[in-house]
């Protein structure tokens, strides 16, 4: 009989009435990396969050080290050595990055906080991470790849048995990722046993020994990875047949629609320039800490501009705040879902409606047509193919990604002409993640055009016209066409080369 | 709220006659109107100390500047609107302060509720030699009185202001923005928000509410006390906001609650008072009371 750290048996969790795992059963081995993938809402986030204590189970039994055990609380799981980086960060923004690791384990000595003893550690554990922040620096300062890394170095402070990852790389680029699949490789080398949780099934197929496919709640199948292709497991997730994942790129007209000359935030970016031509994809590409986001941030009037100006149809605007690039028909998906893109506490109809709401109150008294805001929720549903118990239903209650399928729907429902996509199918499966591409691609086909930022490269190569690289804040390259691949990205994206075009 | 109804009828039979439900209503009618201004405050994650102060402000200066064109102008009724209207303007320019110190000031709502609490009583005190303000006008002081369908003015006010801000909360921009302000500012300023607006509008809207009760409660005793005119308001509508349900951390609330919420804590003062709690024990059983609601809510959810 083969030895098992922890054994799933018949898990079932209902939420109110709906019951989204169906008697789940599944094993974990002794020092294995059991990736897991499924669809959108497929239930993945609420299995682990049954193992790790954050909900409780409806039925079924958990088996961990030969012993039946009865999570209650979190801090149960913990304590037995199961420990999770959760899908959503779970940070404080308003402490420091050391605070927060050792959040709720503080060390002491003689009773006190042990304050210089935390840093050192915070200081050598981001080292390995190889990621340069500041023990002392505020979560709210991070960007979103940083603060995954702190998320991660928070999961590995505490000395565990079997660590559960949440979709950590969904917002990371190809170096963070290496990097993390490097320490993963050296934990479990260590004996630590690690479910890892992901849509980017290359990865699964890269760090993973083993997978498991759920589908609705349901266990669909478990493959040893090298019995398994990309192709069969993306297959076995939805249940059908998947066609090319890319649509034929749209060829762009020469007329350029929006236009950005000089932009520069003091100490984040300097003088980015490029434009944008109607119809077109522009990608910005780039390591984590490049300023993508803060360039896109820059243009909505989100960070104070010291120079530069941006033109939009052949003319200057001035965006001082978010209401005025929104007037300029600039729409903007932001990168950082819980913390600036939705609220978790409105239902999905007020979220998507959040943006546009003038639109639908275009009146004296700002009297919402609530029938109107309606019809759109449904229209979006069907466009996404959103899973959802009711457009009435709080954020908070969907899955990750299907949150991440609202926000996409609220930064449309302004019907821009230029759309700033920060990182848009992040945590999405691979099937809606089509529906998203051919989505944008349908939207230049109709003449409007796309920033397209993606720490995916595979995003960038198969959906942009150009590519503009940055590095520290600086722009190293545009690429064209035939030039966009993956070394020519990496190259300008450590500064390698510099200049292309 | 039903079962404190049937204790209540229970524990003394006179609880249910009209006469006595129509007082209770009354009493609570004029912090029930401030009420429905601070559940628009506390949804947009703020909050407003001031509000028993700034009763007391505007009443005494409706007051004295009516008794002031009582000798110019004869007719009462065109002092009573002037008077009127300007309160409301006294309300809505102290609300404003407290709104654009928070908003353009950036400091916190406590902070700068309580400097006004402080401020607003005094300059009572002052503009009142600290002493009790008789109005001269007899007019003033009966449509205080009035009813309408054998119920009060001031409760007909509460009902008619409850109807009109639950369908702004509900039905309009400035409701659903108010709401998104509360829930997370962050999201709510890249949603291009305006967020400063929307609190500092929360805020007026606040002292208006504010200034309408405080010239109803003014014209019932056709009186101002300085110094006791709304005293520790701000404790009884905070608990009606609460009570009725809305999060002190911002985001979600009814208006409808509040009212409830304001209801039901009349109802128990009522209760007390038939069933002969002591005074001094009263305190602890609203205490107790509040602790209970919010206790319940937070189970529910
Ligand atoms: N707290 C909750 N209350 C009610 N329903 C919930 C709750 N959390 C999750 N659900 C529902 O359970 C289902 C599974 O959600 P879960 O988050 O586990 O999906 P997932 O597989 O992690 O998806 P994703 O890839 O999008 O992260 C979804 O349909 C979701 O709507
Ligand atoms: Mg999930």
């Amino acid at each position: 009989m083969e030895n098992y750290i922890l054994k799933v048996e018949n898990i079932c969790k209902s939420f109110s009435t709906v019951e989204v795992l169906h008697s789940l059963s599944f094993n974990v081995r002794y020092g294995e990396i059991l990736g897991i993938i499924g669809e959108n809402g497929a239930g993945k986030s609420t299995m682990m969050k049954i193992l790790t204590g954050i909900y409780l189970k409806s039925s079924g039994d958990i088996i961990f080290e030969e012993q039946k055990i009865d999570l209650k609380k979190p801090v149960d799981a913990k304590k037995i050595g199961l420990s999770i980086i959760p899908q959503e960060f779970n940070l404080i923004k308003d402490l420091t990055v050391c605070d927060n690791i050792f959040l709720g384990s503080e060390l002491r000595k003689n009773r006190l906080l042990d304050k210089e003893l935390m840093k050192k550690k915070t200081k050598e554990m981001l080292k390995v991470l190889e990621v340069d922040i500041s023990p002392d620096e505020k979560i709210e300062n991070l960007s979103g790849a940083e603060k995954q890394m702190v998320e991660i170095s928070k999961a590995l402070a505490f000395k565990s048995k079997i660590l559960i990852m949440d979709e950590p790389t969904s917002v990371l680029t190809i170096n963070e990722i290496k990097i993390l699949f490097r320490l993963m490789k050296k934990l479990q080398k260590e004996g630590l046993t690690i479910i890892y949780i992901s849509h980017k099934l290359k990865e699964v197929k890269e760090i993973c020994d083993r997978v498991m496919i759920l589908r609705d709640g349901y266990f669909v199948t478990e493959k040893k990875i090298d019995e398994i292709t990309l192709e069969q497991m993306a297959e076995s997730m939805v249940g059908r047949e998947l066609s090319q994942v890319f649509p034929k790129k749209n060829k762009p007209s020469d007329e350029i629609i929006f236009d950005v000359k000089g932009l520069t935030v003091p100490g984040v970016i300097e003088n980015i320039s490029f434009a944008l031509r109607k119809g077109e994809v522009l990608g910005l590409g780039g390591l984590v800490g490049a300023g993508r986001t803060e360039v896109s941030e820059a243009i909505m009037g989100l960070r104070p501009v010291s120079e530069g100006e941006i033109m939009v149809k052949n003319r200057l605007v001035s965006i001082k705040k978010p209401a005025d690039a929104i007037k300029a028909e600039i729409g903007y998906l932001s990168e950082d879902r819980q913390g600036s893109g939705i609220i978790t506490s409105f239902s999905v109809i007020h979220n998507i409606t959040l943006v546009s709401l003038p639109s639908y109150s275009n009146n004296t008294v700002n009297w919402i047509d609530q029938n109107a805001e309606l019809e759109s929720g449904k229209k979006y549903q069907k466009l996404f193919n959103l899973k959802a118990p009711s457009l009435k239903t709080h954020l908070e209650f969907l899955s990750g990604g299907n949150q991440q399928k609202v926000s996409m729907a609220k930064t449309l429902d302004t019907k821009p002409d230029v759309l700033i996509l920060d990182e848009p199918t992040r945590g999405i499966d691979v099937s809606s993640k089509q529906e998203i591409y051919r989505f944008i691609n349908s939207l230049v086909r109709e003449g409007i055009s796309c920033i397209f930022i993606s720490s995916e490269m595979e995003e960038l190569i198969g959906m942009c016209n150009r590519v503009v690289v940055m590095q520290d804040g600086k722009v190293t390259g545009i690429l064209e066409d035939k030039d966009i691949n993956e070394e020519e990205i990496m190259f300008y994206a450590t500064g390698i080369r510099e200049g292309g075009n | 709220m039903l079962v404190l109804i049937l204790i209540s009828s229970f524990l003394s039979p006179y609880f249910l006659k009209f006469q006595n439900l129509v007082n209770i209503l009354r009493q609570v009618s004029y912090t029930g109107i401030i009420a429905l201004g601070m559940t628009f405050v506390i949804i947009g994650g703020g909050i407003d100390l001031s509000v028993g102060s700034m009763t007391a402000f505007v009443g005494a200066v409706v007051v004295l500047l009516m008794n002031s064109l009582n000798t110019v102008i004869e007719n009462e009724v065109i002092v009573i609107i002037i008077g009127i209207a300007t309160g409301i303007m006294v309300g809505t320019l102290v609300g404003a302060f407290n709104g654009f110190m928070i908003t353009k000031g950036k400091i916190a709502p406590f902070i700068v509720t309580l400097g006004s609490m402080a401020i607003f009583r005094s300059l009572t005190l002052y503009i009142g030699n600290a002493g009790e303000i008789r109005s001269s006008n007899i007019l003033y002081g009966e449509f205080g009185m009035e009813s309408f369908m054998r119920i009060p003015v001031p409760v007909w006010v509460m009902l008619i202001l409850a109807a009109v801000l639950n369908l702004v909360l509900n039905n309009t921009r400035y409701g659903r923005y108010i709401c998104a302000v509360g829930s997370n500012q962050n999201v709510a300023r890249f949603s291009a928000i305006n967020v400063s607006f929307v609190r500092f509008f929360s805020y007026t809207l606040n002292g208006i509410l504010v200034a309408l009760s405080s010239i109803l409660l003014a014209s019932r005793f056709n009186a101002v006390s300085t110094s006791n005119m709304g005293l520790g308001f701000e404790l009884d509508v905070i608990a009606a906001v609460i009570v009725g349900g809305t999060t002190l951390t911002g985001g979600r609330g009814t208006v409808w609650g509040t009212i409830c919420g304001a209801v039901m804590l009349g109802v128990i003062n009522n209760m007390m008072n038939m069933v002969g709690v002591s005074p001094y024990l009263q305190g602890t059983v609203k205490g107790i009371v509040i602790l209970g609601a919010v206790y319940i809510q937070r189970q529910k959810q």
